[in-house]
Order: C-alpha cells, then sequence, then structure tokens
C-alpha cells in the first residue's frame, strides 16, 4: 500500500498528466505568441488531447481492459466507464478547440489562457471521471468549476458576461457548499471517505437519519452541477451572457462529467439508499422535462433556448438513473450523443457569428437556406436531432432511455417524458421554418475557414452517421456499467 | 462538548450563510462573505466528525476545503473587480440584463 511511486503506478495516470503538462505548455507558450500566430496554441492543445486519446485507448490493447484499477491509496479508478467517458470528452474537446479559433479572433479576446483554463477544465473533468474518493471527486469538480467561472467573465469588457459569471460563481459555490454539507454527513454516518468503503458501510450503519441528511445535500449539489430543474436558474443567463466559444465548452464536455460524478456518487458510493435518491432523481428528471421545454419556447435568444433545451436533455438523462442497470447504461449513452450534438449546435452559432456580429437571436437564421444551403442543411440535422427526429441519433438517445424505464414498469414517468418531448419539437420546429421558409434579412456569406466548415459538417453528419455505430456504442456502455 | 453541539454550531452557521445569501439584497461583497462562512460551517462538521470518529481523513479534507476557498474567493474577487471598474457599484438588484 506504501509503496514508492514507480511507473507502474504512473500509467494508468497518464492521459491526466498529459493534459496537465499540455496546460502548462500552452500557458507558456501564450505569453510568447501573438494572436496572429496563435494557430499554434491551438495546435498544441489538439497533439496534447490526441497524444492523451491515444494513452487512453492504450489502456485497451493490454490485457486489463476490463479490470479496475485503483490507485494512489485509493484516490483514483482507472476502470472501463472512465476510458470511454474520457474518449468522448477528447472528442469533444478537439471539436470546441477547432470552433473557438476563429470566434475568439474575431472577438479580439484569442489569448493563451483561454485554452490553458479549457484545458485545465479538462483536467478537472477527467479527474471527476476518475476519482474514487470524495475528496478527488471535489478536488476535479472544483478545478473544473474554477476555470469555468474564469472562462465566462473571459469577455471582460462585456457587461453581460461578467454579470453571468458572477451569477455562476455565486450559485456555483452555493452548490459546492451545499455537497460538501452532505458529504460530511455522509463522513459522520460511514467514518470514510472513500467510494467502495462508503458503498460497503452504508448498508452496514443505521444512522439512516444522518444518512438521508447527506444524501439530500448530495442531490442539491448534483443536481446543480447538472443544471437539472428546481437548480437550473443559472444555466439560461450563463450560456447567454458566456463568450460562445466558453458556451461551446460548458454545454458539452462538463455534462459528461457531470454524468460521472452522478454514477460515482450516487450509484457507487450510495447505492445502498437507492431507494431514496431513486424517488428524488425522479422528481428532478420529471421537472426538468417539464421546465425546460415549456419555458424554451418563449425564447428568442438563441443561446437561452440551447440553454434550456439542455435542461430538458439533462431530464431525460436523469430519468435513466430510474431504470437501475440499464438505465445507467441508456443515460451514459444518451449523454455521450448529447455532448456531440450539442457541441455541433454551438458551433453553428460560432460559423454564422463574425466580425463585430453575434448571430444570437432566432431571427439571425432568417433564410439561412438562400444564403447557404448546405450549413441550412446541416443546422437542420443538428436540430432535428436535438429533437429526437427519427433516424437521426438524437431519436434513439431517446428511444433507448424510455425503453430502459419503460421495462421497469414506470409508464406514466415514460409518458410524461414522450409528451413534453413533442411540445419541446415545436421550438425545434422554429427553427427549422425561420431557416426555410422566411427571406433572409442580410447577405452576409459565412466568413469561417475551410477547416472549421469542413470539420462542423462532419459533425453535423455525425448525427447521421453514428447511426451505423448505435449497437457497439451501446455495448461499450452496458459493458462500462457492468464492470463499475 | 459533545459532538451534537459542534453539529448544531455548524448548522446554525450554515443556516447563517444560506439566509445571507438569500435576504441579503444589496452587496456583492456580502455574498462572498456568506460563501466564506459556509464553507468554514462544513469545516467544522468534518472536524467535529473526525475526532469523533479517530479518523483523520475528515481533518485532510478540510486542509483541501481551505485551500479550494482561497482560490475561490481569489477568482470571485476577480469577477467583483471586474464588474465595479464597469458598473461603478456593486449593487445585487442592477445585476439583472439577463434574464427571461
Amino acid at each position: 500500500m506504501n509503496s514508492i511511486l514507480g511507473w507502474s503506478e504512473l500509467t494508468p495516470i497518464l492521459p491526466e498528466l498529459i493534459i496537465l503538462a499540455t496546460a502548462c505548455i500552452v500557458l507558456v507558450l501564450g505569453l510568447f505568441t501573438s494572436s496572429e500566430k496563435g494557430g499554434l496554441l491551438v495546435l498544441t492543445s489538439i497533439v496534447g488531447v490526441v497524444f492523451a486519446a491515444i494513452t487512453t485507448a492504450k489502456f485497451h490493447m493490454g490485457d486489463h481492459e476490463l479490470t479496475r484499477q485503483v490507485l494512489f491509496n485509493g484516490n483514483f479508478v482507472r476502470d472501463y466507464m472512465g476510458d470511454i467517458l474520457k474518449i468522448a470528452v477528447y472528442a469533444v474537446m478537439l471539436f470546441v478547440f477547432i470552433y473557438s479559433k476563429q470566434y475568439l479572433r474575431d472577438k479580439n479576446i484569442f489569448k493563451g489562457e483561454f485554452f490553458a483554463l479549457m484545458l485545465f477544465g479538462m483536467l478537472g473533468i477527467m479527474i471527476m471521471i476518475s476519482g474514487y474518493n470524495y475528496i478527488t471527486l471535489y478536488l476535479g469538480l472544483e478545478l473544473l468549476a474554477l476555470s469555468s467561472y474564469a472562462l465566462v467573465a473571459y469577455d471582460r469588457d462585456n457587461m453581460q458576461s461578467n454579470e453571468s459569471a458572477m451569477k455562476y460563481f455565486i450559485l456555483g459555490a452555493i452548490a459546492s457548499g451545499m455537497l460538501l454539507y452532505g458529504m460530511s454527513m455522509i463522513y459522520g454516518a460511514v467514518g470514510t471517505l472513500q467510494i467502495d468503503h462508503v458503498a460497503l458501510q452504508v448498508s452496514n450503519t443505521n444512522n439512516t437519519m444522518l444518512l438521508s441528511f447527506g444524501l439530500v445535500f448530495i442531490m442539491v449539489g448534483v443536481a446543480f452541477k447538472l443544471g437539472a430543474a428546481p437548480f437550473h436558474m443559472w444555466v439560461p443567463d450563463v450560456y447567454q451572457g458566456a463568450p460562445t466559444a466558453t458556451t461551446l465548452f460548458i454545454s458539452s464536455a462538463p455534462k459528461i462529467a457531470a454524468f460521472a460524478f452522478a454514477i460515482r456518487l450516487l450509484a457507487q458510493s450510495l447505492e445502498g439508499l437507492f431507494d431514496n435518491w431513486q424517488h428524488i432523481i425522479s422528481v428532478i428528471a420529471m421537472l426538468s422535462i417539464i421546465i425546460g421545454n415549456l419555458f424554451a419556447l418563449q425564447q428568442d435568444n438563441i443561446k437561452r433556448l440551447f440553454a434550456y433545451s439542455t435542461i430538458s436533455h439533462i431530464g431525460f438523462m436523469l430519468l435513466g438513473f430510474v431504470g437501475g442497470i440499464d438505465g445507467y447504461a441508456a443515460s451514459m449513452f444518451y449523454i455521450i450523443t448529447y455532448a456531440l450534438m450539442s457541441v455541433a449546435g454551438f458551433g453553428m452559432i460560432i460559423i454564422l457569428s463574425c466580425k463585430g456580429f453575434e448571430a444570437e437571436k432566432i431571427s439571425d437564421f432568417k433564410g439561412l437556406n438562400q444564403r447557404n444551403a448546405w450549413f441550412a442543411f446541416m443546422m437542420l440535422l443538428i436540430v432535428a436531432s436535438m429533437a429526437g427526429f427519427p433516424p437521426l441519433i438524437g431519436f434513439f438517445s431517446k428511444l433507448v432511455v424510455l425503453k430502459a424505464i419503460v421495462d421497469q414498469g414506470y409508464y406514466v414517468m415514460a409518458g410524461i417524458a414522450v409528451v413534453f418531448a413533442v411540445i419541446g419539437s415545436f421550438y425545434y420546429l422554429k427553427i427549422i421554418k425561420v431557416m426555410y421558409f422566411d427571406e433572409s434579412e442580410s447577405d452576409q456569406e459565412i466568413t469561417a475557414g475551410f477547416d472549421v466548415k469542413s470539420i462542423l459538417s462532419f459533425n453535423a453528419l455525425l448525427q447521421l452517421g453514428l447511426l451505423l455505430f448505435i449497437p457497439s456504442i451501446l455495448s461499450y456502455c452496458i459493458k462500462a456499467i457492468e464492470t463499475l | 462538548m459533545s459532538l451534537v453541539h459542534y453539529l448544531i454550531l455548524a448548522g446554525i452557521l450554515f443556516v447563517i450563510s444560506i439566509a445571507g445569501i438569500f435576504i441579503n439584497r444589496r452587496n456583492v461583497l456580502i455574498l462572498l462573505m456568506s460563501i466564506e462562512l459556509m464553507l468554514l460551517a462544513v469545516n467544522i462538521n468534518f472536524i467535529a466528525f473526525s475526532s469523533y470518529l479517530n479518523d483523520v481523513q475528515g481533518q485532510v479534507f478540510v486542509f483541501f476545503i481551505l485551500t479550494v476557498a482561497a482560490a475561490e474567493a481569489a477568482i470571485g474577487l476577480a469577477i467583483l473587480v471586474v464588474i465595479f471598474r464597469k458598473r461603478k457599484s456593486l449593487e445585487i438588484d442592477k445585476l439583472s440584463e439577463l434574464k427571461g
């Protein structure tokens, strides 16, 4: 247990170390590069992420693909779920880096710190995915949160950016406080902070009062970090106020981390209280789906609209938690596909914005079909996938979740979810209608470079292309949950 | 003093900080102070349990919370300074550009 750190101990955290090194290199490089030559920063970040991806993928070549390695006196775990989620995070982050370059240049806020902060946030995400102790999980969470606060406030001369950063900071700090209070109660009840020990002790202890007290506070913290319904107030303000490049980040990769966080805390460490938290989760999920879809109907700012749509998607994802093992796998599938969808949606907003102009209103999408038929079609794919129209991936992820909970006999909840998903499709259809049937107000050309355009097209076409891989992704998710 | 006394003290501090955040309608600085108080309440809880259970993990956690709280305060104050430069006031009610 107290062995001196050797290479064998360090290999499983190699991806994290690579991301940390990349973040430091980018931070230093940023001091010496002007914004015209900023391509180097993006390139360095991308190379770092690719290297991390290779090392993570390498774990699957070896013979301990499915075995779980618990390291550093039980502070860190390398398991199959972690690897799959990390690979999803790498994919999403590559898109984020590529999209944000042009936007930052046009807004004149291209600096090395932006990418360094994103990489530190990404490190936080990876630690949240692999934390095996309440302390590690909390530190990962804070690393992500502190980077995100700074990223939201990044456009410092913009009043909206400041205001949303302040709101995000205050509410985020309250949520961390709640989470910690809950953790302290659990600690008091079971006397340990390591996840598998907690899971063991929970069923033995008779401190049910302390446990359920702690559970409620932890649920509040998790729901806040996910942006689920009664604690969703920050989501629309932050999405709208933050620079779009930041929104792109916040709306995608951290959701995967929040899923892993919820799995580690609720499904792994507090598994013994499943009957207790199942009810709370189902209420939160229902409220998220209802509130998210209803409030999205009246938005005319597209970033705000996507924010409410995120809330409803998170509701769908949480619905899976009600369904036990199959449900967790369905949620995992849902959150991975959602992250890829969301990054494409905000990428589209970025590509339509250009110097001195922010494509924020739905009316900015008017007559996109006349201006650029290809990207109108791409937006159609993305939005239709978010709405859940077959044959796009968004439909199948909803289907998998619904099937998991119907199998468990929760017909009413599945029914409500479907009804509100249908109501929600109204505002998605509104975007499609505006793009195809309204007259264009401007004849703004899409100025983005060829690389961004082709990557975005690829990302949008993934909504169709992933269909071929549904069975294999699903089997990965199931295997990941089974080997927890 | 028994464990319960410490827990009650921590509980009271926690409630005061929550009340400070929700009742206070004037100054953003007071929000930051309330947040610090909230984290300290949690620390008392951890220390009390740690000493009651004779287990050192809780105290280790407190060290980490203290450092993170310091980093958090730094970022919070940085955002606050930016806001003050731009608006020349720290009134909470004026932070209402974004809504809907």
